[in-house]
Protein backbone atom coordinates (compact mmCIF):
# COMPACT_ATOMS: atom_id res chain seq x y z
CA UNK A 1 0.00 0.00 0.00
CA UNK A 2 1.34 3.41 -0.87
CA UNK A 3 0.66 6.90 0.25
CA UNK A 4 0.88 9.66 -2.30
CA UNK A 5 3.87 11.95 -2.36
CA UNK A 6 7.43 10.92 -1.79
CA UNK A 7 6.95 7.43 -3.17
CA UNK A 8 8.84 6.24 -6.18
CA UNK A 9 6.94 5.41 -9.30
CA UNK A 10 7.49 1.87 -10.42
CA UNK A 11 8.58 0.74 -12.90
CA UNK A 12 11.29 3.31 -13.47
CA UNK A 13 10.97 5.22 -16.73
CA UNK A 14 12.49 3.68 -19.86
CA UNK A 15 15.83 5.28 -20.53
CA UNK A 16 15.79 7.97 -23.20
CA UNK A 17 18.20 7.44 -26.06
CA UNK A 18 18.77 11.10 -26.77
CA UNK A 19 17.24 14.12 -25.17
CA UNK A 20 15.34 16.77 -27.01
CA UNK A 21 12.09 18.59 -27.19
CA UNK A 22 10.13 16.15 -29.30
CA UNK A 23 6.64 16.19 -27.82
CA UNK A 24 3.97 18.43 -29.30
CA UNK A 25 0.94 17.75 -27.16
CA UNK A 26 -0.89 15.17 -25.12
CA UNK A 27 -4.54 14.29 -24.53
CA UNK A 28 -6.13 12.07 -21.90
CA UNK A 29 -9.72 10.96 -22.45
CA UNK A 30 -12.03 8.76 -20.44
CA UNK A 31 -14.59 6.37 -21.86
CA UNK A 32 -17.26 9.06 -22.11
CA UNK A 33 -15.13 11.17 -24.41
CA UNK A 34 -14.35 13.73 -21.75
CA UNK A 35 -10.92 15.20 -22.27
CA UNK A 36 -9.69 15.65 -18.74
CA UNK A 37 -6.18 16.57 -19.58
CA UNK A 38 -4.72 18.50 -22.45
CA UNK A 39 -1.07 19.56 -22.37
CA UNK A 40 0.66 21.47 -25.08
CA UNK A 41 4.42 21.88 -25.38
CA UNK A 42 5.04 22.83 -28.93
CA UNK A 43 2.12 23.54 -31.21
CA UNK A 44 2.60 26.35 -33.71
CA UNK A 45 -0.83 26.07 -35.32
CA UNK A 46 -4.34 26.08 -33.84
CA UNK A 47 -7.16 25.74 -36.33
CA UNK A 48 -10.11 24.87 -34.08
CA UNK A 49 -11.28 25.90 -30.66
CA UNK A 50 -10.23 23.59 -27.84
CA UNK A 51 -13.54 21.77 -27.51
CA UNK A 52 -13.85 20.99 -31.23
CA UNK A 53 -10.22 19.95 -31.30
CA UNK A 54 -10.75 17.42 -28.49
CA UNK A 55 -13.88 16.05 -30.08
CA UNK A 56 -12.18 15.62 -33.41
CA UNK A 57 -9.28 13.78 -31.81
CA UNK A 58 -11.59 11.46 -29.92
CA UNK A 59 -13.62 10.79 -33.05
CA UNK A 60 -10.48 10.04 -35.05
CA UNK A 61 -9.32 7.47 -32.50
CA UNK A 62 -12.73 5.89 -32.13
CA UNK A 63 -13.20 5.45 -35.88
CA UNK A 64 -9.65 4.33 -36.47
CA UNK A 65 -9.99 1.72 -33.76
CA UNK A 66 -13.15 0.23 -35.22
CA UNK A 67 -11.62 0.32 -38.72
CA UNK A 68 -8.45 -1.45 -37.63
CA UNK A 69 -10.52 -4.08 -35.83
CA UNK A 70 -12.66 -4.56 -38.92
CA UNK A 71 -9.62 -5.06 -41.14
CA UNK A 72 -7.99 -7.58 -38.78
CA UNK A 73 -7.18 -10.64 -40.93
CA UNK A 74 -6.52 -12.95 -37.95
CA UNK A 75 -9.66 -12.68 -35.87
CA UNK A 76 -12.95 -14.39 -36.69
CA UNK A 77 -15.41 -12.73 -34.37
CA UNK A 78 -16.10 -9.24 -35.54
CA UNK A 79 -19.35 -7.49 -36.11
CA UNK A 80 -20.21 -4.97 -38.75
CA UNK A 81 -18.32 -1.72 -38.93
CA UNK A 82 -19.45 0.69 -36.23
CA UNK A 83 -21.12 -1.96 -34.09
CA UNK A 84 -20.26 -1.27 -30.43
CA UNK A 85 -17.50 -3.46 -29.05
CA UNK A 86 -16.89 -4.65 -25.53
CA UNK A 87 -13.72 -3.32 -23.94
CA UNK A 88 -10.81 -5.57 -24.81
CA UNK A 89 -12.60 -6.95 -27.85
CA UNK A 90 -10.93 -6.62 -31.22
CA UNK A 91 -7.42 -5.45 -31.95
CA UNK A 92 -6.17 -1.95 -31.43
CA UNK A 93 -3.54 0.23 -33.07
CA UNK A 94 -0.84 1.84 -30.97
CA UNK A 95 0.59 4.50 -33.24
CA UNK A 96 0.50 6.09 -36.66
CA UNK A 97 2.95 8.38 -38.37
CA UNK A 98 2.54 11.11 -40.94
CA UNK A 99 5.30 13.12 -42.56
CA UNK A 100 4.88 15.87 -39.96
CA UNK A 101 3.96 14.13 -36.72
CA UNK A 102 3.56 10.81 -34.94
CA UNK A 103 0.58 9.89 -32.80
CA UNK A 104 1.00 7.27 -30.08
CA UNK A 105 -2.08 5.82 -28.45
CA UNK A 106 -2.77 3.68 -25.43
CA UNK A 107 -6.10 2.54 -24.06
CA UNK A 108 -6.57 0.81 -20.72
CA UNK A 109 -9.40 -1.64 -20.00
CA UNK A 110 -10.84 1.00 -17.67
CA UNK A 111 -11.37 3.23 -20.71
CA UNK A 112 -8.57 5.76 -20.14
CA UNK A 113 -7.08 6.82 -23.46
CA UNK A 114 -3.66 8.45 -23.48
CA UNK A 115 -2.55 10.15 -26.70
CA UNK A 116 0.87 11.63 -27.24
CA UNK A 117 1.77 13.56 -30.37
CA UNK A 118 5.45 13.83 -31.12
CA UNK A 119 8.02 14.47 -33.80
CA UNK A 120 7.69 11.87 -36.63
CA UNK A 121 11.16 10.50 -35.92
CA UNK A 122 10.43 9.40 -32.34
CA UNK A 123 10.67 5.69 -31.66
CA UNK A 124 8.26 3.24 -30.02
CA UNK A 125 6.54 5.07 -27.17
CA UNK A 126 4.41 2.26 -25.73
CA UNK A 127 6.57 1.97 -22.64
CA UNK A 128 6.53 5.73 -22.22
CA UNK A 129 2.74 5.83 -22.35
CA UNK A 130 2.64 3.08 -19.74
CA UNK A 131 4.90 5.17 -17.56
CA UNK A 132 2.62 8.18 -18.01
CA UNK A 133 -0.29 5.97 -16.95
CA UNK A 134 1.67 5.12 -13.80
CA UNK A 135 2.20 8.83 -13.17
CA UNK A 136 -1.53 9.35 -13.59
CA UNK A 137 -2.29 6.64 -11.04
CA UNK A 138 0.22 7.95 -8.55
CA UNK A 139 -0.57 11.65 -8.70
CA UNK A 140 -4.14 11.86 -9.92
CA UNK A 141 -6.06 8.71 -9.00
CA UNK A 142 -4.52 8.57 -5.54
CA UNK A 143 -5.18 12.23 -4.90
CA UNK A 144 -8.12 12.27 -2.47
CA UNK A 145 -9.22 15.74 -3.59
CA UNK A 146 -9.50 14.67 -7.21
CA UNK A 147 -12.98 13.63 -8.36
CA UNK A 148 -12.83 10.89 -11.01
CA UNK A 149 -13.84 12.28 -14.41
CA UNK A 150 -13.10 15.91 -13.55
CA UNK A 151 -10.40 17.92 -15.35
CA UNK A 152 -6.97 17.25 -13.87
CA UNK A 153 -5.52 20.17 -11.95
CA UNK A 154 -2.72 18.46 -10.08
CA UNK A 155 0.43 20.56 -10.04
CA UNK A 156 2.58 17.60 -9.07
CA UNK A 157 1.30 15.54 -11.98
CA UNK A 158 1.85 18.33 -14.49
CA UNK A 159 5.40 19.04 -13.37
CA UNK A 160 6.47 15.40 -13.37
CA UNK A 161 4.77 14.93 -16.74
CA UNK A 162 6.54 17.93 -18.26
CA UNK A 163 9.82 16.73 -16.86
CA UNK A 164 9.35 13.23 -18.21
CA UNK A 165 8.11 14.30 -21.63
CA UNK A 166 11.22 16.42 -22.12
CA UNK A 167 13.29 13.24 -21.94
CA UNK A 168 11.32 11.44 -24.68
CA UNK A 169 13.27 10.95 -27.84
CA UNK B 1 3.97 -9.05 -28.19
CA UNK B 2 1.36 -8.40 -25.53
CA UNK B 3 2.77 -8.48 -22.02
CA UNK B 4 1.90 -11.69 -20.24
CA UNK B 5 -0.57 -11.28 -17.41
CA UNK B 6 0.81 -12.51 -14.11
CA UNK B 7 -0.47 -15.76 -12.63
CA UNK B 8 -0.34 -14.48 -9.09
CA UNK B 9 0.07 -11.15 -7.37
CA UNK B 10 3.06 -12.24 -5.26
CA UNK B 11 5.68 -10.32 -7.21
CA UNK B 12 3.61 -7.12 -7.28
CA UNK B 13 2.74 -7.45 -3.61
CA UNK B 14 6.44 -7.74 -2.82
CA UNK B 15 7.35 -4.67 -4.85
CA UNK B 16 4.92 -2.13 -3.39
CA UNK B 17 5.22 -0.37 -0.06
CA UNK B 18 3.33 -1.98 2.79
CA UNK B 19 1.49 -0.52 5.70
CA UNK B 20 1.62 -2.24 9.07
CA UNK B 21 -1.07 -4.94 9.13
CA UNK B 22 -2.26 -4.20 12.66
CA UNK B 23 -2.54 -0.49 11.94
CA UNK B 24 -4.61 -1.37 8.88
CA UNK B 25 -6.87 -3.77 10.77
CA UNK B 26 -7.40 -1.40 13.68
CA UNK B 27 -8.04 1.60 11.42
CA UNK B 28 -10.70 -0.33 9.56
CA UNK B 29 -12.18 -1.44 12.87
CA UNK B 30 -12.30 2.15 14.05
CA UNK B 31 -14.11 3.21 10.87
CA UNK B 32 -16.76 0.52 11.28
CA UNK B 33 -17.15 1.36 14.96
CA UNK B 34 -17.63 5.04 14.15
CA UNK B 35 -20.16 4.26 11.43
CA UNK B 36 -22.14 2.16 13.91
CA UNK B 37 -22.21 5.09 16.33
CA UNK B 38 -23.12 7.63 13.65
CA UNK B 39 -25.69 5.71 11.67
CA UNK B 40 -27.14 3.55 14.47
CA UNK B 41 -28.89 1.16 12.04
CA UNK B 42 -26.81 -1.90 11.09
CA UNK B 43 -28.43 -1.96 7.64
CA UNK B 44 -27.31 1.62 7.02
CA UNK B 45 -23.76 0.72 8.03
CA UNK B 46 -23.75 -2.15 5.54
CA UNK B 47 -24.88 0.23 2.83
CA UNK B 48 -22.33 2.87 3.78
CA UNK B 49 -19.46 0.35 3.81
CA UNK B 50 -20.51 -0.87 0.39
CA UNK B 51 -20.58 2.69 -0.93
CA UNK B 52 -17.14 3.43 0.53
CA UNK B 53 -15.80 0.28 -1.10
CA UNK B 54 -17.35 1.26 -4.42
CA UNK B 55 -15.63 4.64 -4.30
CA UNK B 56 -12.33 2.90 -3.58
CA UNK B 57 -12.91 0.36 -6.34
CA UNK B 58 -13.44 2.89 -9.13
CA UNK B 59 -9.99 4.32 -8.37
CA UNK B 60 -8.27 1.10 -7.42
CA UNK B 61 -8.87 -0.42 -10.84
CA UNK B 62 -6.44 2.01 -12.45
CA UNK B 63 -3.72 1.22 -9.96
CA UNK B 64 -4.38 -2.45 -10.49
CA UNK B 65 -4.15 -2.18 -14.27
CA UNK B 66 -1.07 0.04 -14.17
CA UNK B 67 0.90 -2.24 -11.86
CA UNK B 68 -0.28 -5.69 -12.87
CA UNK B 69 0.21 -5.49 -16.65
CA UNK B 70 -3.15 -7.14 -17.19
CA UNK B 71 -4.26 -5.82 -20.54
CA UNK B 72 -7.41 -7.75 -21.20
CA UNK B 73 -9.45 -10.66 -19.92
CA UNK B 74 -11.11 -12.87 -22.48
CA UNK B 75 -14.19 -13.66 -20.43
CA UNK B 76 -15.75 -13.37 -17.01
CA UNK B 77 -14.12 -16.62 -15.90
CA UNK B 78 -10.65 -15.23 -16.45
CA UNK B 79 -11.67 -11.94 -14.85
CA UNK B 80 -12.76 -13.71 -11.67
CA UNK B 81 -9.52 -15.66 -11.62
CA UNK B 82 -7.43 -12.52 -11.96
CA UNK B 83 -9.36 -10.77 -9.17
CA UNK B 84 -8.87 -13.68 -6.82
CA UNK B 85 -5.26 -14.57 -7.60
CA UNK B 86 -3.75 -11.19 -8.49
CA UNK B 87 -6.09 -8.52 -7.13
CA UNK B 88 -6.60 -9.80 -3.60
CA UNK B 89 -2.96 -10.76 -3.29
CA UNK B 90 -1.75 -7.41 -4.53
CA UNK B 91 -3.82 -5.22 -2.24
CA UNK B 92 -4.61 -7.37 0.80
CA UNK B 93 -1.71 -9.78 0.74
CA UNK B 94 -3.98 -12.82 0.83
CA UNK B 95 -4.80 -15.33 -1.86
CA UNK B 96 -8.32 -16.30 -2.78
CA UNK B 97 -9.84 -19.06 -4.87
CA UNK B 98 -12.73 -19.16 -7.29
CA UNK B 99 -15.41 -21.86 -7.01
CA UNK B 100 -19.10 -22.60 -7.43
CA UNK B 101 -19.48 -21.61 -11.08
CA UNK B 102 -23.02 -21.77 -12.34
CA UNK B 103 -23.84 -23.42 -15.66
CA UNK B 104 -23.66 -20.34 -17.91
CA UNK B 105 -20.50 -18.93 -16.32
CA UNK B 106 -21.98 -15.68 -15.05
CA UNK B 107 -21.96 -16.34 -11.33
CA UNK B 108 -19.17 -17.56 -9.10
CA UNK B 109 -17.83 -17.42 -5.58
CA UNK B 110 -14.54 -15.98 -4.42
CA UNK B 111 -13.41 -17.71 -1.24
CA UNK B 112 -10.91 -15.93 0.96
CA UNK B 113 -8.45 -18.18 2.73
CA UNK B 114 -7.49 -15.52 5.20
CA UNK B 115 -8.92 -12.09 5.89
CA UNK B 116 -6.74 -9.46 7.53
CA UNK B 117 -9.73 -7.18 8.16
CA UNK B 118 -11.23 -9.38 10.87
CA UNK B 119 -8.30 -10.00 13.20
CA UNK B 120 -9.37 -9.12 16.76
CA UNK B 121 -13.04 -8.85 15.72
CA UNK B 122 -16.07 -10.40 17.42
CA UNK B 123 -19.57 -9.32 16.56
CA UNK B 124 -21.65 -8.39 19.62
CA UNK B 125 -25.29 -9.54 19.81
CA UNK B 126 -26.55 -6.13 18.74
CA UNK B 127 -24.67 -6.26 15.44
CA UNK B 128 -25.61 -9.70 14.16
CA UNK B 129 -26.88 -8.27 10.88
CA UNK B 130 -23.62 -6.48 10.15
CA UNK B 131 -21.54 -7.50 7.16
CA UNK B 132 -18.29 -6.39 8.69
CA UNK B 133 -16.27 -6.75 5.47
CA UNK B 134 -18.90 -5.21 3.21
CA UNK B 135 -16.28 -2.74 1.99
CA UNK B 136 -14.66 -5.58 0.01
CA UNK B 137 -17.81 -6.34 -1.94
CA UNK B 138 -18.06 -2.65 -2.82
CA UNK B 139 -14.46 -2.58 -4.02
CA UNK B 140 -15.02 -5.54 -6.35
CA UNK B 141 -18.26 -4.07 -7.68
CA UNK B 142 -16.71 -0.63 -8.29
CA UNK B 143 -13.60 -1.97 -9.96
CA UNK B 144 -15.56 -4.25 -12.29
CA UNK B 145 -17.93 -1.46 -13.22
CA UNK B 146 -14.97 0.55 -14.52
CA UNK B 147 -14.14 -2.26 -16.93
CA UNK B 148 -17.75 -2.26 -18.13
CA UNK B 149 -19.01 -5.22 -16.12
CA UNK B 150 -22.11 -4.57 -14.08
CA UNK B 151 -22.09 -7.00 -11.19
CA UNK B 152 -23.87 -7.83 -8.01
CA UNK B 153 -21.59 -8.81 -5.13
CA UNK B 154 -22.94 -10.39 -1.95
CA UNK B 155 -21.55 -12.25 1.04
CA UNK B 156 -22.56 -15.88 1.20
CA UNK B 157 -20.39 -17.05 4.07
CA UNK B 158 -18.87 -14.93 6.82
CA UNK B 159 -16.64 -16.33 9.54
CA UNK B 160 -17.80 -13.64 11.95
CA UNK B 161 -21.27 -15.15 11.65
CA UNK B 162 -20.03 -18.63 12.44
CA UNK B 163 -19.36 -19.92 8.92
CA UNK B 164 -16.13 -21.69 8.05
CA UNK B 165 -14.82 -19.24 5.42
CA UNK B 166 -15.39 -15.89 3.77
CA UNK B 167 -17.26 -16.37 0.53
CA UNK B 168 -18.11 -13.55 -1.82
CA UNK B 169 -20.61 -14.25 -4.56
CA UNK B 170 -20.03 -12.29 -7.76
CA UNK B 171 -22.83 -12.28 -10.30
CA UNK B 172 -22.36 -10.74 -13.73
CA UNK B 173 -25.47 -8.78 -14.66
CA UNK B 174 -24.37 -7.37 -18.00
CA UNK B 175 -21.38 -6.20 -19.98
CA UNK B 176 -21.72 -2.72 -21.39
CA UNK B 177 -20.37 -2.30 -24.94
CA UNK B 178 -18.34 0.75 -25.84
CA UNK B 179 -20.30 3.31 -27.81
CA UNK B 180 -19.53 6.59 -29.44
CA UNK B 181 -20.34 9.07 -26.67
CA UNK B 182 -21.29 12.13 -28.74
CA UNK B 183 -24.45 12.72 -30.67
CA UNK B 184 -24.16 13.86 -34.28
CA UNK B 185 -25.71 17.28 -33.83
CA UNK B 186 -23.65 18.31 -30.80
Amino acid sequence: MQFFGGSDISPSPPAPTASGNNAHMMYVFNRNGVCFLYREWNRPLHTLNAQQDHKLMFGLLFSLKSLTAKMDPTSMDKGNLGVPQLPGQGCSFHSFRTNTYKLSFMETPSGIKIILITHPKTGDLRESLKYIYNLYVEYVVKNPIYTPGAPIRCELFNTSLDQYVRSIS
Amino acid sequence: MAPVAPRSGDAIFASVEHVNAELFTLTYGAIVRQLLTDLEEVEEVNKQLDQMGYNIGVRLIDEFLAKSNVSRCVDFKETADVIAKVGFKMFLGVGASVTNWDADGTCCSIVLGDNPLVDFVELPDTCQGLYYCNILSGVVRGALEMVSMKTEVTWVRDMLRGDDAFELQVKLLKQVPEEYPYKDDE
